[in-house]
């Protein structure tokens, strides 16, 4: 049953309320500019679309135009930064931080400097423009780096804390987000704290525990009720801060359920699935399954079509629960 | 601003040799790292730190510093020395260079040592950095300068034009770039490897107010430094022709000591050539 303490939306089951987490960003960096005038947004020439350009309207003279120049953008992120401005860098995550990775990693990572890489339209949802705008291996590349935080809001309304969490930092940042609308499940009242996991739906005994993080947390939602209704209880934690992982609550969470599933709209190398692995694999060893996709590229359809085409729809998460469970000793 | 004075050059020209001097130890007791590189832009940062740059090496993140990103962060050693001499830190822990525990990495890190301002060693990126930086300043009316070094080789790299378009659009007048153009990177001579020339035409084209000088001609440099803050409509780049290995003949326009340090033997031989002027004046040392 969903927990109360993390206030989520009554209609959320049926998700009434739909939209992308990119609007979260959108909303979240005007708030973030008006509490702070040192937040900056800089725009790669997607300023519509990455939603930027609702900064630009609000703060014009903190809004940069940067041009097709990812890299440079970057770079130009990390003075300002440097100097002292909190800068939000904005374009689809296939070319930032996928094209500007190194940039990255040396003048904002190893610098340290609190700079905040936005990547917009992760995920194979982004539909119809196909493998090479799907970006799949971003939290993987992101992830890897010392100093940096990343982040995944499951809606809009998580994406609009997690820009203005991020603006509060003090340190490197990365957050994705989605281009087309997903449901919105949290509400003002849902808690959110950069690296604390929400454990949103649970049962009292759990036999199977899902992390996903993303949108495809309503997915995961959807899932845990229809097993319930087969008399196998789940519970659902939204891992929306990958780095740092909330080691103690994933520990205690897989400790308990015996059997874990990853939900994640990415590749399944590296990714959320990965981190969980890599600390249950020290801690606590059990079986666990990962939905995302398996080691392939994206490609043109409609979003919905892709989510389940590439395995991570609800059906395939009842599934990975049962192969899970059966697996346990 | 006045002329230096005879004995202002000649204080700068003595305090160039010394620096590359300490160069010279430090790349010895180091065992790696660039040779020809730092002994070429000796006198370059001995003007930046002796005369050219508002600092305070007591107080190296004092607000109103001008601030000197290096781009070619493979060059730092003579950075390192530089602020050495200039009383960032003790002189002897240049021979720290590139060991366990240094502040002295092999290429500089902003966290490790105050007063380096960013990270650099892969190509390509400081001029962004400083671009991103002087239009910060300019947002907030800040009155210091932003100075780049970027070395010739790097001109290769797509992010510097990127960054050199940037700043010729929004017209950073608080920014000025200096380029070591001493024709030389790991593969060769720049204009065989990947030509580069015109870079005159090239920057002009971008916007950019281009100055040319002997990067060895330590008052023709700072003149040029003093010029760049006369130019109100843009960003101003001064290409510092230079020798790679000045000071040092076997080393001199040697591609082949871009990237190796001297043996024992070689650095005895070269300190002694640096405290003698070449064997115009006798050393103490001999």
């Amino acid at each position: 049953m969903i927990q109360s303490e993390m206030h989520l939306r009554e209609d959320l089951w049926e998700a009434k309320e739909m939209g992308p987490t990119r609007d979260g960003f959108g909303k979240g960096v005007v708030e973030a500019g008006k509490a702070d005038e040192r937040v900056v947004v800089l725009s790669a020439d997607l300023e519509e679309s990455t939603r930027a350009e609702w900064f630009h309207t609000e703060f014009p003279a903190r809004f940069i135009e940067m041009g097709v120049a990812e890299q440079n953008m970057a770079t130009v992120a990390a003075g300002m930064a440097n100097y002292g401005k909190i800068p939000f860098f904005t374009s689809y995550a296939a070319f930032s931080p996928g094209r500007n990775w190194e940039q990255i990693r040396t003048t904002i990572a190893l610098n340290n400097v609190h700079a905040i890489v936005c990547g917009m339209h992760a995920g194979v949802s982004v539909g119809p423009d196909g493998a090479t705008h799907q970006m799949l291996e971003d939290i993987a590349l992101m992830r890897a780096m010392p100093n940096m935080m990343v982040i995944s809001p499951c809606d809009a309304e998580e994406g609009r804390k997690a820009t203005i969490a991020a603006a509060k930092a003090g340190k490197p940042v990365y957050i994705r987000f989605g281009r087309e609308k997903t449901p919105v499940m949290t509400t003002s009242e849902t808690p959110f704290e950069i690296g604390k996991a929400n454990i949103l739906y649970k049962i009292q005994q759990s036999d199977c525990c899902i992390f996903a993080t993303g949108p495809l947390v309503h997915n995961a939602l959807l899932a845990a009720r229809e097993l319930e209704k087969e008399g196998i209880s789940v519970a659902v934690v939204n891992v929306h801060t990958i780095k740092p992982l909330d080691e103690e609550t994933v520990i205690s969470c897989a400790r308990e359920a015996g059997a874990v599933v990853t939900v994640e709209e990415h590749q399944v190398n590296g990714g959320l699935g990965s981190a969980i692995a890599e600390l249950l694999a020290k801690k606590h060893p059990l079986p666990i399954e990962f939905i995302g996709v398996q080691d392939r590229f994206g490609q043109s359809g409609a979003p919905q079509e892709l989510i389940e085409h590439y395995g991570m729809g609800v059906k395939n998460i009842v599934e990975a629960v049962k192969r899970a469970n059966g697996s346990r000793n | 601003m006045e002329p230096l004075t005879d004995a202002e050059v000649k204080s700068l020209v003595e305090r160039a040799q010394a620096i590359r001097a300490t160069v010279i130890e430090m790349l010895v007791a180091a065992g790696s790292g660039h040779t020809a590189g730092p002994l070429g832009m000796a006198d370059i940062f001995t003007a930046l730190y002796f005369h050219v740059l508002n600092h305070d090496p007591k107080n190296p993140a004092w607000p109103e510093r001008d601030r000197l990103i290096l781009s070619n962060g493979h060059i730092t050693p003579v950075r390192y020395a530089a602020m050495a001499h200039a009383g960032y830190f003790p002189i002897e822990e240049c021979l720290t260079l590139r060991k366990f525990g240094t502040r002295l990495q092999g290429h500089p890190e902003r966290e490790r040592l105050p007063g380096i301002e960013t990270t650099s060693g892969p190509l390509g990126s400081g001029l962004s950095q400083a671009s991103g930086y002087a239009y910060a300043a300019r947002m907030d009316s800040r009155q210091f300068r932003v100075y780049c070094i970027m070395s010739d080789g790097e001109q290769q790299e797509g992010n510097t034009w990127e960054g050199a378009m940037f700043a010729g659009k929004n017209r950073l007048s608080n920014l000025t770039a200096i380029m070591d153009r001493n024709n030389i990177q790991i593969d060769g001579m720049t204009e065989n490897v990947m030509p580069l020339e015109p870079l005159r035409e090239k920057y002009e084209a971008f916007n950019w107010h281009v100055l040319e000088v002997d990067g060895h001609n330590i008052p023709q440099f700072i003149a040029a430094c003093e010029e760049a803050k006369a130019i109100y409509e843009k960003p101003t780049i001064i290409l510092a022709h230079t020798i790679p290995g000045k000071g040092i003949k076997e080393i001199e326009f040697n591609y082949k000591w871009h990237g190796k340090p001297p043996s024992k033997e070689e650095a005895q031989k070269f300190l002694n050539e640096l405290r003698t002027l070449g064997g115009k004046i006798s050393s103490e040392h001999q």
